[in-house]
């Protein structure tokens, strides 16, 4: 209670957490609201915003309600973002705790594979995953994974290095603790908070990858998503602009509340360490 | 002898965790010109921030009362100019990128409107001043290359590079083992004699203290408890604390 | 100088087996792909099923996994990646033709970014908590948010639609005949919307490190000690707290060339640069995954190249790397 206060006190953080609310409320409630698929037609083509109060956002070239597909879209967004950023910290704290506590080869091995996946193009390699596996919401969430794990398992490692030598862990070792039960039940969860720090930070490079992804035409093509979208405006850039610009500025929204709220976190348990 | 520094009546306070922390109370102190003085007091004491507030680096938001005076001066103190300053922790009072000879070659700079080539060539003669073995090799030396003692020899060069008036030595020896320590007391009772510089010399240590100061000072919880003629004090202490620093000392010299 | 070259040294051995590792990760996404070299080569020149069971025994393809891996390893070290479907040549000639375009775009956006957003940082840093900290802070934090093929199509829209100051896109004027500096102006031209709309987010991250990083130094004691020796102010804030604060950032900037790259794949689409992002999309769109998987090696080869300059430079900038041990 006293954590939700401290957050609540930085306006930045309320802006962030009122922001991702918003999105959050919008992708709950689309299906609700717009019970029709987002990509069937709506009414005539490329009508203005502003114009029609039953289509506020106007319509796109093949007359799709653009609130519709927004609404939809926030839906892949926030799924995409959400699912791949667990994947990516899971796979990460696993592979990080791993090669911190086993050491020797093993380290050696799985901080060369970070390599490699750090150094090849994580946009590149989603490109190259999801052109071979084909595309569907799934294989946009592993691309985005596969590109997204590294960061949190160099972090992982760092942070098991400097854990593994702690009292508890030698009292685990004395007791005759499984390693793998001393790695899983005492290392990982001491492990996990400041890989947990970087979520804010890899949810939203989720979602600007799965945007970019869709902006290609690799994403889900039996979804609704606001690369898309900012995609299917840019064949009447010149004329209609906004079809482009709005599901941008939701984007835009998107990533900064994800960012304020995550830093809002960041202090805020910052500062509980400080006080405890 | 002239009053070089005049403290009068000085109170120090700022807030932490909300707090309001008192750190220093009424302070009445002169120094002398050419005087060694020694400062005593434990971690807490009000003893660095005294050293602080003569060089006017406290923090932003601290609360200043009292009167900190030069006479003879006529102009506001300059740090650098008119007070070098000697820290604890020779390894973090330098900037771990910048050669050592840069470090004391810019405050010559800044200070006595010297060229770089002057100024590293000052550099190099106060490099020797303060005993570096291979004074050109030295300057042209990072932090880390060195010890130590060598690097606080650096940090005394760069502190009496615009021979300032006043030399400040907070607890300046005490991250060195034994016989550095030994060195660099030495180091600093030779400068101060050749260059005619009122010491300010800030300590835990009342017997290492004893070894360069003229006068001794005692602080606790903020407070000058009392000062004294280095002999006069040592022999019979006005108060049970500073007796009670004395026997602590000795015992400890007697332990060794 | 040795120590340069024992860094060099470590690094080089380190990234063979980086590299290797990315080898072993694109045999295994050309495994998986839909059909195999010969499929590719018999749709571009073209051949019957019994010329397709002879190419298959030569090529080694009717041959275990662990042969076939062997044959894709000795034919990478012969540089050849293989042949284009789509462009019906050699994959390396299509790659190293497109490369240069690539390169100057990272290049430009690398500088911009890194120049700007180190400044800013300084502007930022060098008063913490100041209103101008503030605004650039949130400043930041909003172009952070932007993805840079969203804001290209904005800047088009404003630029080279409404005010026509700058050109949709592409790389020159074709057919031009401009030659020397009215060419090189001319490229200049076509780069600065797409360079902006890469560099941009970089920007921010490099002024938002810069600030951190400025933050952390001026606590540190030798600041407290160069302010003890009277220095002036402003030879503080930049030869102490930016110097060291600088450190990180170049760090970064090694870190962030894979991400640059990829990120020049969606803005070289928006803004029809010929380079190698552009590139990769079409081999996606053609289905030519042998050329894409070629891009992705000649992609981590030269991230590898970045991060080797970027070590030395570091060792340039602080004297400390590589001298523990031997100073100890």
């Amino acid at each position: 209670m006293i954590a939700l206060r401290r957050f609540l006190r930085t306006p930045e953080a309320v802006a962030g957490a009122l922001i991702l609310a918003a999105l959050l409320a919008m992708a709950l409630s689309a299906s609700w609201f717009f019970p029709r698929d987002p990509q069937s037609i709506a009414g005539p083509a490329l009508l203005r915003p502003f114009q029609d109060w039953t289509l506020p956002l106007g319509t796109d070239r093949l007359g799709r309600d653009v609130l519709a597909g927004l609404f939809h879209g926030a839906r892949t967004s926030l799924a995409v973002g959400l699912a791949a950023a667990a994947g990516a910290i899971l796979i990460g704290a696993v592979v990080g705790t791993l090669a911190g506590f086993a050491g020797g080869v093993a380290d050696e091995i799985l901080m060369r594979i970070t390599d490699a996946f750090q150094t090849v193009p994580g946009f590149l390699l989603a490109l190259a995953f999801v052109s071979v596996a084909g595309p569907s919401l799934a294989t946009v969430i592993v691309a985005i994974t596969l590109g997204a794990w590294t960061g949190p398992a160099r972090i992982a490692r760092a942070e098991v290095l400097s854990i593994r030598e702690r009292d508890y862990v030698a009292g685990a070792r004395v007791i005759g603790m499984h390693p793998l039960e001393i790695v899983f039940r005492e290392i990982l969860p001491n492990a996990l908070p400041p890989v947990l720090a970087l979520s804010s930070v890899i949810v939203a490079a989720a979602i600007l990858t799965e945007a970019a992804l869709s902006f290609l035409g690799l994403g889900d093509p039996n979804r609704v998503t606001w690369g898309g979208m900012i995609a299917e405006g840019r064949a009447v850039l010149r004329s209609a602009p906004y079809l482009s610009i709005i599901p941008g500025v939701a984007l835009v929204l998107t990533v900064l509340g994800v960012y304020l709220a995550g830093e809002g976190l960041v202090e805020t348990s910052a500062a509980r360490r400080m006080n405890a | 002898m002239t009053t070089r520094l005049s403290i009068n009546n000085l109170g120090v306070r700022y807030r932490r965790d909300g707090q309001e922390v008192e750190a220093l109370k009424q302070v009445d102190l002169d120094v002398e010109a050419g005087e060694c003085l020694g400062v005593i007091g434990e971690s807490g004491s009000g003893k660095s921030t005294l050293a602080l507030a003569i060089a006017g680096l406290l923090p932003g938001g601290t609360k200043i009362d009292g009167r900190i005076a030069w006479p003879g001066l006529g102009h506001a103190p300059l740090n650098g100019r008119d007070i070098g300053f000697v820290f604890q922790d020779p390894s973090a009072s330098l900037n771990p990128v910048l050669t050592v000879g840069e470090q004391v070659a810019e405050v010559a700079r800044t200070h006595l409107a010297l060229t770089w080539r002057e100024a590293f060539g000052l550099a190099t003669d106060l490099l020797s001043r303060v005993r570096l073995p291979d004074p050109e090799a030295a300057a042209r030396a990072y932090p880390h290359q060195l010890s130590g003692g060598q690097k606080q020899r650096v940090a005394i060069a760069a502190a009496i590079a615009a021979r300032p008036s006043l030399l400040i030595a907070d607890e300046a020896t005490s991250a060195l083992d034994t016989i550095v320590q030994a060195e660099i007391v030495a180091l600093i009772r030779r400068l101060v004699a050749e260059d005619g510089m009122s010491l300010l010399f800030i300590s835990h240590d009342i017997a290492l203290a004893a070894q360069l100061a003229d006068r001794i000072a005692v602080f606790r919880h903020g407070r000058l408890l009392e000062t004294g003629e280095t002999g006069e004090l040592l022999r019979s202490p006005a108060h049970p604390y500073t007796r009670s620093l004395i026997e602590a000392s000795l015992v400890s010299v007697e332990g060794e | 100088m040795t120590r340069a070259l024992r860094l060099i040294r470590r690094r080089l051995i380190g990234s063979i087996a980086v590299l290797l590792i990315v080898i072993i990760g694109t045999f295994l996404l050309l495994e998986a792909a839909p059909g195999d070299a010969v499929d590719a080569y018999v749709v571009s020149v073209g051949g019957d099923a019994s010329m397709i069971e002879e190419l298959r025994r030569r090529w080694g393809l009717d041959q275990s996994a662990a042969t076939r891996f062997a044959i894709y390893i000795s034919s990478l070290a012969r540089l050849d990646l293989g042949h284009s479907v789509a462009f019906s040549r050699p994959n390396l000639d299509v790659i190293l033709e497109r490369l240069p375009n690539t390169l100057l775009l990272m290049g430009s956006a690398t500088a911009l970014s890194f120049c700007l957003g180190t400044f800013l940082g300084i502007v930022a840093g060098s008063r913490p908590g100041s209103f101008r900290d503030r605004f650039l802070s949130i400043g930041s934090l909003a172009l952070y948010a932007v993805p840079g093929f969203w804001l290209g199509l904005v800047l088009v829209v404003v630029f080279s639609v409404q005010l026509r100051w700058l050109p949709l896109g592409g790389i020159e004027t074709i057919a031009s005949g401009k030659t020397g500096a009215a060419r090189a102006l001319d490229m200049a031209r076509h780069l600065v919307l797409p360079v902006a709309s890469l560099g941009v987010i970089y920007l921010a991250l490099y002024l938002r490190m810069m600030r951190a990083g400025m933050a952390e130094v001026w606590r540190m004691d030798f600041v407290l000690a160069a302010r003890a020796r009277g220095i002036a102010r402003r030879r503080i804030v930049l030869r102490h707290v930016a110097r060291n604060a600088l450190l990180p950032l170049v760090t970064m900037l090694g870190l962030q060339s894979a991400a640059m790259l990829g990120g020049s794949v969606v803005i070289e689409s928006v803004f029809s640069v010929p380079g190698l992002g552009r590139l990769a999309q079409e081999a996606v769109a053609s289905r030519d995954t042998p050329l894409l998987l070629g891009i992705i090696l000649v992609s981590a080869v030269l991230v590898i190249l970045v991060n080797l300059a970027v070590d030395l430079l570091y060792a340039a900038l602080d004297p400390r790397v590589g001298s523990s041990g031997e100073a100890a």
